[in-house]
């Protein structure tokens, strides 16, 4: 009698194990941990009890709380917009100039553009820092020489345009990254679908919106989707350049991740707590979720892939 | 519509893409210019270059002789590498566990470990720092790299399964023929077939973990762990009026990463163009 014995394929766990060992340990757990310890309260000596939805009324009752948990929600929304307005646009252009226009040096261009992407925001805070300092001048030396030295100010401490400017900064840093996703999906659409486009008359332009634009909605869609969860999760630029977690001028620049951290940690005369601290992660859970999801229900389905 | 093609010439797209090369450089090369001035000549003229007289290098003298930048540069360099290799390794080995053999529950793996991909870690901190005060690791390096191989993983996983659908079936196929071991193929054909893709991942995982600020802040703030990214952020703050010593701080800061980066560029853009990323 001949028998085939199916071993156990011993090979699969033991691939597995370590990636799924780690991974759960560090990041699945916590996470639904700390979505768990938001509805405990802790006491002085450390002692956790169930609360139910306790911390939740607080956060949206209390009227510190509930104003600075909108405040940062709003200021989110708004360093989000600018971003979408601003970085994304300008990636895509430098991305279809250097991919379309055959031209020489894109290596270099395409490394010196990445390159902020590279830095620490510890270094980006200070140079810009530095550079939008009054004390140093700098740029208000570089603005004389195009004639406007009269709109200098300091921007950075202004409550009115501190937001604007920090965005940009962020900007500045991290454009790198959606452009080099952009620019590798453009030079992937094959030639001869362009060479076709081209022998039928059309122009440049044209084949750039009608055709080579439509061939990345879905890069597009994923940068869309990455500097969401980038944003919302967003907290070392505002440490950085604000000297730690306070928020800015009149908490013009707090960003849900600045009010994580206040909450957990607290900040100057506020006391943290891991509870709190949980709650309001909880809550930042709920809305990168509710986005990503949005992205995948909405856009993403409705978006083809093209196999070349 | 004709104006804008015959605008968009080789000279005007040259002008456009260099104008912005400068926007993304000259923060950095002004930095790196005037750490190498005296005191005088960085408020005097900031935006001159060095000259004979302004030439002064007290900022690095100021800053090499805190002793501890070394260690804090050590610490970064530690924990980078070996979360590096973790994630390549342990992320390799899951993707060819995932993208190869069909048996239950791959989808929900798979699934979870895309979860990680959109969801980040930071959320998780608090309960994160509770697991390590109770696993007595604050205030270390392996705390740091244990977060960084979880928050490395899922992209690492999803790149390289991408890039391992992508290797021919007979080339498998025939070894199994010869009855080669399972781990014998993944170690001895599948890695070295996926190393641009290994690249890819490498700098995409580097550049979040040496440029972190949240966890060394978190978990390892004391004095003998810190990162340098915690200890620039410090020591800036100690010397903020010290404009030299702080200058040649964030130069020293920026070599690193700009060396790892020209090593592994090539690399990236031929991963990320054969389809690793997408």
């Amino acid at each position: 009698m001949i028998m085939i014995l199916k071993r156990f394929p011993w090979h699969i766990p033991i691939f597995l194990a370590p990636a799924f060992c780690i991974y759960g340990l560090f990041s699945a757990i916590p996470l639904i941990d700390t979505l768990r310890l938001s509805f405990f309260v802790e006491d002085a000596h450390g002692v956790r009890s169930f609360s139910g939805l306790q911390n939740y009324g607080f956060l949206f009752r209390d009227p510190i709380m509930a104003q600075e948990f909108w405040n940062a929600l709003w200021v989110n929304c708004r360093f989000f917009m600018i971003n979408m307005l601003v970085q994304n646009p300008v990636a895509l252009i430098l991305a279809a100039l250097m991919a379309t226009a055959k031209i020489k040096g894109v290596v270099i261009y395409r490394t010196a553009i990445f390159l902020p992407t590279l830095l620490s925001v510890v270094i980006v805070g200070f140079i810009w820092k530095l550079i939008l300092s009054p004390v140093w001048g700098v740029g208000e030396t570089m603005m004389s020489w195009v004639g406007l030295e009269a709109w200098f100010g300091p921007w950075l401490g202004q409550q009115e345009t501190a937001l604007v400017t920090v965005s940009l900064i962020s900007v500045w840093q991290y454009i790198g990254l959606p452009m080099i996703l952009i620019y590798a999906a453009l030079i992937g659409i094959p030639d001869e679908l362009l060479d076709a486009a081209y022998v039928d008359g059309s122009r440049p332009l044209r084949t750039f919106f009608q055709i080579q634009l439509p061939l990345i909605y879905p890069t597009l869609g994923l940068v869309t989707i990455l500097t969401f969860v980038g944003n919302f999760n967003a907290f070392d630029l505002m440490y950085t350049v604000y000297s730690g977690a306070g928020g800015g001028p009149e908490k013009s620049v707090d960003l849900l991740g600045t009010l994580f951290y206040r909450t957990f940690f607290g900040f100057a005369s506020q006391i943290g707590s891991t509870t709190m601290g949980a709650t309001v992660a909880s809550l930042m859970f709920v809305i990168i979720l509710a986005g990503v999801a949005a992205y995948f229900f909405f856009i993403q389905r409705r978006l083809l892939r093209f196999q070349y | 519509m004709k104006k804008i093609q015959q605008a968009l010439q080789p000279f005007t797209v040259h002008v456009i893409l260099l104008s912005y090369t400068v926007i993304a450089l000259f923060p950095v090369l002004l930095v790196i210019m005037n750490s190498f001035k005296s005191k005088r000549g960085i408020f005097k003229d900031p935006l001159a270059l060095p000259t004979a007289k302004t030439f002064s290098l007290v900022g690095y003298q100021k800053v090499l002789e805190e002793s501890a930048v070394v260690t804090f540069f050590a610490n970064s360099m530690i924990v980078t590498v070996c979360a590096l290799a973790l994630i390549l390794l342990f992320g390799a080995m899951a993707a060819w566990a995932l993208s190869e053999y069909r048996f239950r529950g791959a989808r929900l793996l798979y699934f979870l470990m895309g979860f990680g991909i959109m969801v980040p870690i930071r959320l998780g901190t608090v309960s994160i720092l509770n697991t390590m005060v109770a696993l007595d690791l604050t205030n270390t390096l392996t705390a740091l790299v244990l977060v960084y191989v979880a928050q490395g993983l899922p992209l690492a996983v999803f790149i390289l399964a991408e890039f391992m659908n992508q290797i021919p079936k007979d080339l498998k196929e025939a070894a199994r023929c010869d009855s080669v071991s399972e781990f014998k193929i993944f170690f001895q054909i599948i890695l070295p077939l996926i190393r641009p893709a290994i690249a890819t991942v490498a700098v995409f995982s580097m550049i979040p973990i040496w440029n972190d600020l949240w966890f060394p802040l978190i978990l390892s703030p004391g004095e003998s762990t810190q990162t340098i990214t915690l200890g620039v952020q410090q020591f800036i703050g100690q010397y903020t009026t010290n404009w030299n010593a702080v200058l040649s701080s964030l130069s020293l800061a920026v070599l690193p990463v700009v060396g790892l980066y020209l090593i592994f560029s090539k690399q990236l853009i031929r991963g990320i163009t054969s389809g690793a990323v997408k």
